[in-house]
């Protein structure tokens, strides 16, 4: 389980173990990583991607363990990725999605994956995309992506899936105006959890005031979020939660838009790991370090601006 | 900028309904930089190794209250092995009385912690297995 090219040849065998080891290597950012994702890269794309997002404690995970239950029985295979934050401080994390996804705890045919964001303010840690990939070559029909609806996280779960779910739920007012935010335009699908709370109408009513506002002007093919009330805890509503992922799915394929969105997620993936590598030739040896924390004493003694520190690191 | 980030899984198998302990284990070690998962109570041994292989731990440690440690514990090493997982290191914890520590411990549990254990003792220990 060390060498990259036998993890690489077992993860495209279906084996979970190797597949579990090369997302460790991914996210520890290890140099074996990126050879064996250059052997299974070619063999990736053919798995759904879905996306479920929104506020802690909307009912994100029990929602996913019934919508992997619903896949099973027409026997897809099923990858989940439930993404928690990091401590911004010691590094570490709780990852505790799993007690919410225990009906299908034993099922070799699903495989799911806890991770931490490590360090990307309320964003997807960069491995969230190979994580994907891995369980994409290991032959899973069907990837769903869990994760904390605040702030950035959001936004980048719509760069990693095809198809995004917000959840909200009744009785937040404060819910409905962050989605009014601009949260709006991630949503392929709204699901409204918790339909069994007082205020589910009132929360659907809301939300279709604003996308009828939202679609005033829009194109007669433009895709418009469908509204699914559910209750994740007893199962309601998740058939018609599947039907409209199926919907937009078909969209997707039909319109073309599949295509655009992944373009832009390569697009998206690529500057961000050019990023994620030029700040390691600058800082990541001992000698960068120390030129770099040079460079900060100067910017805070008003000897050079940002940028000339910036330009200077860059130099060499 | 690589770093080789230590993963624990924390489980309750068996019957007992309280999991404050585990709890109070799950921040310390989070506190100390550590990734965490936690799956809950009532969890069966299968389920237990399924999830250390899926979420490739380097070490799983289980607690239990209910007395059932000695049929529990060692399913969940024999579980790991039966995936080519046994390299993955088990400690125990929970209400364990001192006679059935070194039987425990000849079944393949790593270490076997009291109640009251000293939780910079149980880091120190996963730091040391995982290094
Ligand atoms: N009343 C009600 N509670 C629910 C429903 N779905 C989930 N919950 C509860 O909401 C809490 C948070 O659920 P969880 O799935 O962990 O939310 P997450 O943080 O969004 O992943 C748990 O106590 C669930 O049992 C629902 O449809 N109705
Ligand atoms: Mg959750």
């Amino acid at each position: 389980m060390d060498d990259p090219g036998q993890v690489a040849d077992a993860v495209l065998d279906g084996n979970p173990r190797a597949a579990a080891r090369l997302i460790s290597w991914a996210e520890d950012r290890d140099d074996r990583a990126w050879r064996a994702l250059e052997r299974i890269h070619p063999e990736t794309g053919s798995a759904e991607i879905q996306g479920v997002t929104g506020p802690p404690g909307s009912g994100k995970s029990t929602l996913v363990d019934k919508l992997v239950d619903s896949y099973r029985e027409d026997e897809a295979t099923v990858g989940v990725i439930a993404v928690d934050p990091s401590s911004p401080f010691t590094g570490g994390a709780v990852l505790a999605d799993r007690i919410r996804m225990s009906r299908r705890s034993t099922d070799p045919d699903v495989f799911v994956r806890s991770m931490g964001s490590r360090g990307k303010l309320g964003g997807l840690a960069p491995a969230i995309h190979d994580a994907v990939r891995i369980l994409d070559a290991m032959g899973k029909d069907v990837v769903v992506i869990e994760t904390m609806g605040v702030g950035q996280g959001e936004v980048d779960i719509v760069r990693t899936a095809d198809t995004v779910a917000l959840v909200a739920v009744p009785g937040l007012g404060d819910d409905i105006q962050t989605i009014k935010a601009g949260i709006m335009e991630i949503a392929d699908v709204f699901a409204v959890n918790k339909a069994d709370l007082d205020g589910v109408q009132q929360t659907v009513a809301e939300l279709e005031s604003h996308l009828r506002l939202a679609f005033e002007d829009a194109d007669d093919d433009a895709w418009r979020p469908p509204i699914v009330e559910t209750i994740a805890k007893n199962g309601d509503g998740v058939d018609e939660l599947v039907a409209a992922y199926e919907g937009h799915r078909e969209h997707l394929e039909t319109t073309g838009e599949l295509d655009e969105r992944r373009r832009e997620r390569a697009e998206h993936e690529i500057v961000s790991l050019m990023k994620e590598r030029v700040t390691e030739r600058v800082l990541g040896s001992e000698e960068g370090t120390r030129r770099f924390e040079g460079f900060v004493e100067d910017v805070m003694g008003r000897k050079l601006t940002p940028r000339s520190a910036a330009g200077e690191l860059l130099e060499r | 900028m690589s770093e080789d980030k230590i993963r624990v899984l924390v489980a309750k198998p068996g019957l007992d309904g309280h999991d404050r302990g585990a709890k109070v284990i799950a921040r310390a070690l989070r506190d100390a930089g550590m990734e965490v998962i936690y799956t809950g109570l009532r969890q069966s041994p299968e389920e237990i190794a399924q999830a250390a292989l899926q979420e490739d731990v380097d070490v799983v440690a289980l607690s239990c209250l209910s007395g059932a440690h000695m049929a529990l514990f060692p399913r969940v090493v024999e579980h790991l092995e039966d995936r080519q997982a046994g390299d993955i290191t088990v400690f125990g914890g929970g209400t364990i009385p001192d006679d059935d520590i070194e039987e425990l411990e000849e079944q393949g549990i790593e270490d076997v912690f009291g109640p009251g254990t000293n939780t910079k003792r149980i880091i120190e220990r996963i730091r040391e297995v995982a290094a």
